[in-house]
This record gives C-alpha cells, structure tokens and sequence, in this order.
C-alpha cells in the first residue's frame, strides 16, 4: 500500500509539471495562437483608449453598441449586486459580534443563535454565499458580453438562479441560526437547501454557454477563461461534497477539498478574472504580457485544486495526501506570479489612473493582496510554518487577507466600476467612495497586523509545554480586542458603500446619464 | 484559447484528477482500515450530545486531534495520543475542527470525566477559570423555586448562583455532557493506523508501528 501511495503522490505531482511543461512548449512554439493583440479584446472597435478612466473629468458621449450589450445584462446584474450588498452587511454585523464575543464572552448569551458559534457561521456562510459568490456572478455576467461584444442569452434566467440562491442563502441563515446544519466548516448549510443553491448556480451556467457560443469575437479574452471555468467548478464541488457518503476522518478530506477550492477555483477566479477586465478597460492600455496569462490560469488549475489538505498538517489523514497539499501549495507561486506580472505592472506603469478613478484603486490594491495572500498561504502551509500558526487567529488572519482584501475589494471596485454604467447615474456623494476606501483599508489592516502577531504569540505560547494553556488564551486577548476595532472600521466602511448604492438609486437624477464615459 | 468546449473539458478533468487524489484515493485508503477494537458506538444519549455540540460550533474552537509528540506536547498537555484516522469511524458530520481557542476535545471524557464538572462549567465556565473566553451556555439549564426529583442541580460558587432557586440542566445540557464524558480514545491505537507521520523524525516510524510502538 505504501509504495502505491507513494506512486500516487509523484504521479499527480509529475501530471501538474508536464501539463505546465506541455503549456510553456504550446505557448512557445504557437500551438495555442495567443499574441498581445487578443489582449486587446477588452476594447470596443475604434474605442478611444483611457476613456474608462476619470468618469467625472472626462465626459464623452454614450456609446450605443456598447449600451445595447449594458442594457441587456443590466436588470440581472442590479438584482445580484442590490442582493450581494444586503448579505455584506449582515454578514458583517455578524462577523462583528462574533468578534466582540471572543472578548466579551457574557454578552449577549441569553439565546441559542446568539452563541458565538452561529454568530461566526453565520458570518463566514453570509459573506461567502450572499456577498462574494453573487458580486462575484454579477461582476461574470456584466463582463462575459462585454468581451464576446454580444449582448448576454437568457437574462431572465439568470434572475431565476439570482432568486433561488438568494431563498438558499435566506433559509440557510435561519437554519443555522436555529442549530439546523450539516456540521462542517464552510458545508454548513442543510444539504436540503443547498439543493437551492446548486440549482440557482445551475441556472447561472446555461446563459454563460449560450453567451460564449454566440460570442462575436474569436479569442476568449482571459477573464472569460476564469469565469467559464469558475461557473462550471463551483456547482461539481458543491454537489459532490454535499454527497452523504463519506464519514470520519474520509469526510475532513473532502471537507477541506471543498473548502479550499471554493476559495481556489470560485472566489479566487471570480476576483482575478474581474482584475484582470477592469484593470486593463479603466486604465485603456492591454495587460502587460498576455502570454503570460495562460501560465496564470492553468497553474491555478493543476495547483490550486489540490491544496486543500493543508488543513489537516499533522492529522489523521494519511502522511503521503498532506505532502501532496503543501507541495501544491508551494507550486502556487507560479501561477500566482504570472497574475501578479501581468496586473502590477500594468498599474504600475499607469500609476496617474489610481489617482484618477477610485474603482481602479479599490481593484488593484484587490489584485495586489491577491498576490501577498497567496505567498503568505504558500508558506503557511510548509510544515515548521505550520506547526506554529495551524489552530491559531493567525489562519483567520489570512483567511481575510485572501476572501477579503483581495476578492471583497476587487468587488468593492467592480460594483463603483458597473453601476454608473448599468444605471446611466452617477454617484451623487465621489467622496465617500474615497471614505469608504480609507475605512475599509484601515480597518483591514488593524485587523490583520493584530490576528498575525496575536496568532504567532497564541501558537508559541501553546507549543511551549512549560506554560499552561491559559496563557495562550491570556496572550491573544488584547489582539482579539484589536481586531474589533478592525472590524467595526471595515463594517462602517460597508455601511458607506451601501449608502453610496442608496445615493445611486435614490438621490442621483437620470439627466446624469451623459457624464458617464463611453467605452 | 479561442475555443469554449476544450477549456471547459480540460478545466473539469483537471477538477476531476484533484477529486481523485485528495477525496476517491486517501478515501479509499482510510476505508480499508479496521475499527479499533476499543472504539464503541455512541449511546442514543450521547449521539443526542453531540448533535449539541455540533449545532452549537464547538468545532469552532475545539479540535479534536491531539498532534503527535514529533510536532507539539499535545500529549504532555493531557489532550492524548496522537488520533489515527479509523478513531473517527463513527464520528459524522466529522468535528475535527481548526482551532484552539479552547483545548484540544477528543479524550475530555478521560480527562474530565466529572458530570458536576462539565455541568458547572457550561452554565458558566467562568465560575471554574476567571480567564476562560467559552461561551456561557444557560439557556442549556433553567432556574427553578425548588429541584423536582430527578432534577440534576448544578453547582456554582457564590455570586454565579442564583439569588433565589436552583439551577437545573435541561436535557440538551445532560446529553452534551455524556457526550464530553464519552470523549475517549485512550485505547491503543491500531497496528494499521494510519496519520500524518511528517514531522516523525528519521525513517523509524514504520518500523516502530510493525513492533506495535506508536509514533
């Protein structure tokens, strides 16, 4: 049995590298014809390049090929980010007094769904579901006509999908607050209802198909690979591990094999995919080196995909399906690269646009920390690394890093970035897309400086047998106080992003529409 | 990349070759290993108590796998022998949990085998540690005039009790707590067990599991 293992564990990890090897030979030698100029697919025919950048400075007139694509997707995309938003801010109120919980542990404990484990259930489940996967889906379905320049199949079905997950993710909150869940991180939601939701993310792929097949383009642009291939990895993984036919020890793999591939292969596409659209389209020049982002896409694939039993380092679970992890995990610094090469520089060699267009901002500083997170997971996951900071707030540090720094603030941007668009209006109060900025930004990093330190010293002061344990809940409690502050920063942040779609909906006056760029 | 079809079957077969490695094979692996013969099923009222625990997320931050010595002093911190995975063949929905803002759970019964103990301590952990951050649990208990027969009254220092009554645990708390004081996985782990041996220093480990010494 050993050596069999032993065999699986190099084939797979030999399967990765002569895929990666038979990529860069394709890409070498033009098997597969990708040059710069498809990297120009973004623009419309004749489209004045930087035209997307500094709405408020820079009037042009309505481009009307353009809207008719925008109008069609419109309806759907406005449902999914007024939904999204809804689910931000009571996930975040619940992400909040979970936190205030951990060091104000009498408050609120006179009811069972007050309880610090459902309050943070509630969180994670809001966030992931109600607000990241639905920005997320509405940034796939605004973007995938745009860059097929053909306006987007069935919309009215994607408002089907948009209702049905969002009753999953309404029943799901009640379910859970009620102690009705299926008992595992990130799976928490009744299988019962998820049915719900793995019939919403159904309804969401027939009109991405039928969009792609009827594209008038030739080349998928590079977004549209991560969105294609996100739209259809997200409903395999949600079924197969809401399967009941795994127990025990069997069931922690699968566990984590979903839950970092919703981070890997749906969150992750989602936000690098909507970068890698918006950086180029707001800045008007084609991403630094197209080429590149193939290497980008299928390492994320071949590697991310395995990664998840990073988790469980040091359990019950066989030695050879750890090592796998954290060799993929560590892999992940090439396709990370590849991203990172192609949208950093592409900012960094326009660095007047960041000052110009409070989207972009939100995108890039986004794209960036997509970058750190994923160095910081790969060296968390090495084995002295993660004997210290595994079973620590450290993890949840990163976790945020990743979910929110990187896909939440891509988010942030790409929803400042559609609306005006969408809507013909424009924001009626510019500076508090900045105050936002800055509430988010801070808050962000009180939050994650304070659970990086406190989980280092929680870890250290746990594996020092001499002290009691004690002193590793004594030792993180001024960082956990920290993080509230964090937090309660980053909750009013999302209270002034919603203020701002009010502001859209409410106070801007149609005859705005004429100040919006044409693209 | 110009074509829908190819990407998208490329994209499911490369999801499909990561399900087969980390989900289809170690699955396989762990199937094949025997129960051990010191692990017993849950009691009706245990499996009641753990549907507690699990709907309340003490999973949150309660793990339940003590680490090997090769990694951290889990066992000189009383928390047990390192876990293997047939110790969990009848644990669903698993609750192996991420955290530890609370010790490690899986041998608690042997640890802390006192009802009274456990009873106190979740109606108000407080009353036992004054640094604990556990959640209070008394909508688990309920304050009564006078104990009926049968009731199980807890106890608690002066100034957590009540100014007048008794508290008493509803069921839910007498079932969670048989399934605290049923946390025991003391036995000797199997020959053929099988975890995460990668921090086992130098090349022994199968060897110390052939002559029956667990690493």
């Amino acid at each position: 049995m050993p050596i069999t293992l032993g065999l699986l564990l190099a084939l797979s990890f030999v399967v990765s590298l002569v895929g990666l090897a038979f990529l860069i030979w394709a890409i070498a030698n033009r098997q597969i014809t990708i040059d710069q100029h498809d990297a120009e697919t973004v623009f419309g025919p004749g489209e004045t390049r930087g035209a997307d950048a500094g709405e408020e400075i820079n009037p042009h007139v309505f481009d009307p090929v353009q809207a008719g694509i925008d109008r069609i997707s419109a309806r759907p995309v406005l449902v999914l980010i007024a939904a999204a938003t809804f689910w931000l801010l009571a996930g975040s109120l619940f992400g909040l007094i979970a936190s205030l919980k951990l060091h104000w542990p009498d408050w609120l404990d006179f009811a069972a769904p007050l309880t610090f484990g459902r309050m943070r259930t509630l969180h994670l489940n809001l966030v992931i579901y109600g607000w990241l996967s639905q920005a997320g889906v509405a940034s796939v379905m605004w973007i995938i006509p745009r860059i097929f320049h053909t306006p987007l199949r069935r919309p009215g079905l994607v408002l089907v999908g948009a209702l049905l997950w969002n009753t999953g993710v309404t029943l799901g909150a009640l379910a859970i607050a009620q102690g009705w869940t299926d008992g595992e991180e990130w799976l928490e939601i009744p299988w019962q209802i998820d049915i719900l939701l793995a019939a919403g993310s159904a309804c969401f792929i027939a009109p991405l198909i039928q969009t792609a097949r009827a594209r008038q383009v030739h080349h998928i642009y590079v977004s549209g690979w991560y969105f294609l291939a996100a739209i259809l990895w997200f409903p395999v993984l949600f079924v197969v591990a809401n399967l009941p036919l795994f127990g025990g020890a069997q069931e922690a793999t699968v566990n984590w094999w979903f839950a970092h591939n919703v981070l890997g292969l749906w969150l992750t596409p989602l936000g690098v995919g909507a970068a890698y659209y918006f950086i180029p389209k707001i800045i008007g020049k084609p991403i630094y080196s197209y080429a590149v982002s193939l290497l980008g896409f299928w390492g994320l694939a071949l590697f991310y995909s395995q990664v998840g039993i990073h988790h469980l380092i040091g359990g019950p679970v066989p030695t050879w399906l750890v090592t796998l992890s954290v060799v993929h995990s560590v892999m992940m610094f090439i396709p990370v690269i590849a991203v990172a090469i192609n949208q950093h520089v592409t900012v960094a060699m326009n660095l007047w646009a960041l000052k110009e267009s409070i989207p972009l901002r939100f995108i890039s500083f986004g794209a960036v920390m997509y970058t750190l997170a994923s160095f910081q997971g790969s060296i968390e996951a090495l084995r002295s690394v993660n004997t210290i900071t595994h079973f620590t707030q450290y993890t949840v540090g990163h976790a945020h890093l990743g979910a929110y720094a990187f896909v939440s603030l891509v988010m942030f941007g790409a929803v400042y970035q559609i609306l005006p668009r969408a809507t013909g209006r424009v924001f009626p109060w510019p500076g508090l897309l900045n105050l936002h900025f800055w509430l988010v930004v801070i808050g962000f990093a009180i939050y994650f400086f304070a659970l990086s330190i406190g989980g280092v010293l929680q870890g250290l002061a746990m594996l020092d047998a001499t002290r009691p344990f004690r002193d590793s809940v004594e030792v993180v409690l001024p960082y956990l106080q920290a993080r509230s502050v964090g937090g309660t920063l980053m909750t009013l942040g999302h209270l002034v992003f919603a203020l701002n779609l009010l502001g859209l909906a409410f106070v801007a006056r149609e005859d705005s529409a004429n100040a919006v760029a044409a693209e | 990349m110009n074509r829908y079809l190819p990407l998208s079957v490329l994209a499911l077969a490369i999801l499909a070759f990561a399900t087969l490695m980390l989900v289809i094979a170690p699955g396989m692996q762990i199937d094949a290993r025997s129960v051990p013969e010191g692990l017993r099923k849950f009691t009706q009222s245990e499996q009641r108590g753990r549907n507690v625990y699990v709907a309340m997320g003490c999973v949150y931050c309660h793990s339940q796998q003590p680490r090997s010595p090769d990694q951290a002093p889990d066992v000189e911190r009383g928390w047990g022998r390192p876990s293997v995975a047939a110790d969990y063949a009848f644990d669903s929905p698993h609750q192996l949990g991420t955290m530890r803002t609370g010790p490690d759970l899986l041998n608690v019964g042997a640890r802390l085998p006192s009802e009274g103990w456990h009873l106190t301590h979740l109606y108000q952990p407080r009353a036992i540690f004054d640094w604990s951050i556990m959640p209070a649990y008394p909508f688990l208990f309920e304050r009564k005039d006078q104990a009926a027969a049968g009731d199980r009254v807890v106890a608690l220092p002066p100034g957590y009790a009540p100014e007048s009554g008794v508290i008493v645990a509803r069921p839910e708390a007498l079932d969670l707590v048989a399934y605290l004081q049923a946390l025991d996985r003391t036995y000797p782990a199997p020959t053929d067990s099988l975890r995460d041996d990668g921090y086992a220093s130098g090349p022994s480990v199968e060897d110390a599991r052939a002559r029956g010494e667990d690493g």
